[in-house]
């Protein structure tokens, strides 16, 4: 077990704690809604294990490399983009997917954009956005939010 | 109704994906070893992380109302705005489609657009508990370093949106 998960669980742990002495039916309730979001991820949270494995067992490290590794360049990287735009998987289920990735040869910039564009730009909940904050809002938000993701990816790929 | 029907999509794509596991392997029956041994480390990472994820999201769903953030975000503005949009987007307070309604009553309530769109963009991807995976995951380096980026880039990206609105809003004045 490393540090990460550590902390993770004795923050949950002291935050229960406190909840628990503060307000009981309100600290049951939360332990309700995270119960129930946990179960209502399981099924996705074996989809992307599963693939995962494949992913590592089946498929070379050259190939992963060819189409989002260093050499893949510019095209790679607008192609994760896109491919993490449009998909629509929960976000804490993107970071084991994208790690398991780096891990077989993807670029550190590719990653990046994958996971900045998957999280920040939802093509799932546009037409909601778009109904709610007007046409020039959402389109501007999500539309902006691509330039950024490749922005940042850029600048990850020459740091990191 | 809604959930139910994601989850049940949930488990056929499950048992898709499952099937298609399952064939593969009795066909390449070689690489039976290194699939299995790599689903059971990703599976023990998972576990280990995300029921107390799920814990601090029911946490902070319970505890900071929609009420609470229209509160604190309606009236400020300038750097303390937003730092609090960044913050108030950051709370694990539920899905994006939520954090809708919630900038349109700030809009009406004349919280500043750049807010607005820092508020939405900080919901979408810079949530606490997804920076906890990142961090399990990806290291920290990698987290801190796109967490960085990313507060920079939307603060940039909010303040070009108010202006385009702001200028095309003017321009409808004058041509009305």
């Amino acid at each position: 077990m490393n540090i990460t998960a550590v902390t993770i669980n004795v923050i949950a742990v002291t935050g229960l704690l406190i909840a628990f002495s503060k307000d009981k039916d309100k600290a049951i309730k939360s332990l309700k809604i995270a119960g129930k979001s946990f179960v209502g991820m399981l099924p996705m949270v074996f989809v992307i294990i599963i693939i995962i494995g494949l992913l590592l067992g089946f498929v070379s490290a050259t190939q992963i490399s060819r189409f989002v590794g260093e050499q893949s360049g510019m095209v790679g990287i607008l192609l994760v983009g896109t491919v993490g735009a449009v998909l629509h998987i929960p976000a804490l289920l993107s970071f084991p997917l994208a790690a398991s990735l780096l891990e077989k040869g993807a670029s550190v910039s590719a990653i990046a954009a994958f996971i900045t564009t998957l999280t920040m730009i939802g093509t799932i909940t546009l037409p909601l956005e778009i109904k709610e904050l007007g046409r020039k809002m959402a389109l501007l938000r999500n539309g902006i939010s691509f330039v950024i993701a490749i922005l940042i990816a850029l600048i990850m790929g020459a740091i990191l | 109704m809604r959930d139910n029907l994601k989850q049940k999509r949930d488990w056929i794509l499950l048992g898709i994906i499952l099937l298609i596991a399952i064939l593969l392997l009795s066909i390449f029956p070689d690489r039976k070893g290194p699939v299995i041994n790599t689903l059971w480390d990703y599976f023990i990472e998972m576990m280990l992380i995300l029921p107390a994820v799920m814990i601090i999201l029911g946490l902070f769903a319970v505890w900071v109302s929609k009420e609470t953030v229209v509160k604190y975000l309606g009236k400020t503005s300038g750097l303390k705005g937003i730092i609090l949009a960044i913050i108030l987007g950051a709370l694990p307070t539920g899905p994006l489609y939520i954090a809708f309604p919630i900038a349109v009553t700030l809009l009406k309530k004349g919280a500043k657009i750049s807010n607005i769109v820092i508020f939405l963009s900080s919901w979408a991807c810079i949530k606490i508990p997804q920076e906890m995976v990142e961090l399990q995951f990806l290291g920290p380096k990698f987290m801190l370093l796109r967490l960085s980026l990313t507060i920079i880039f939307v603060i940039i990206m909010a303040v070009i949106i108010e202006k385009i609105i702001e200028w095309s809003d003017e321009g409808m004045f004058f041509i009305y």
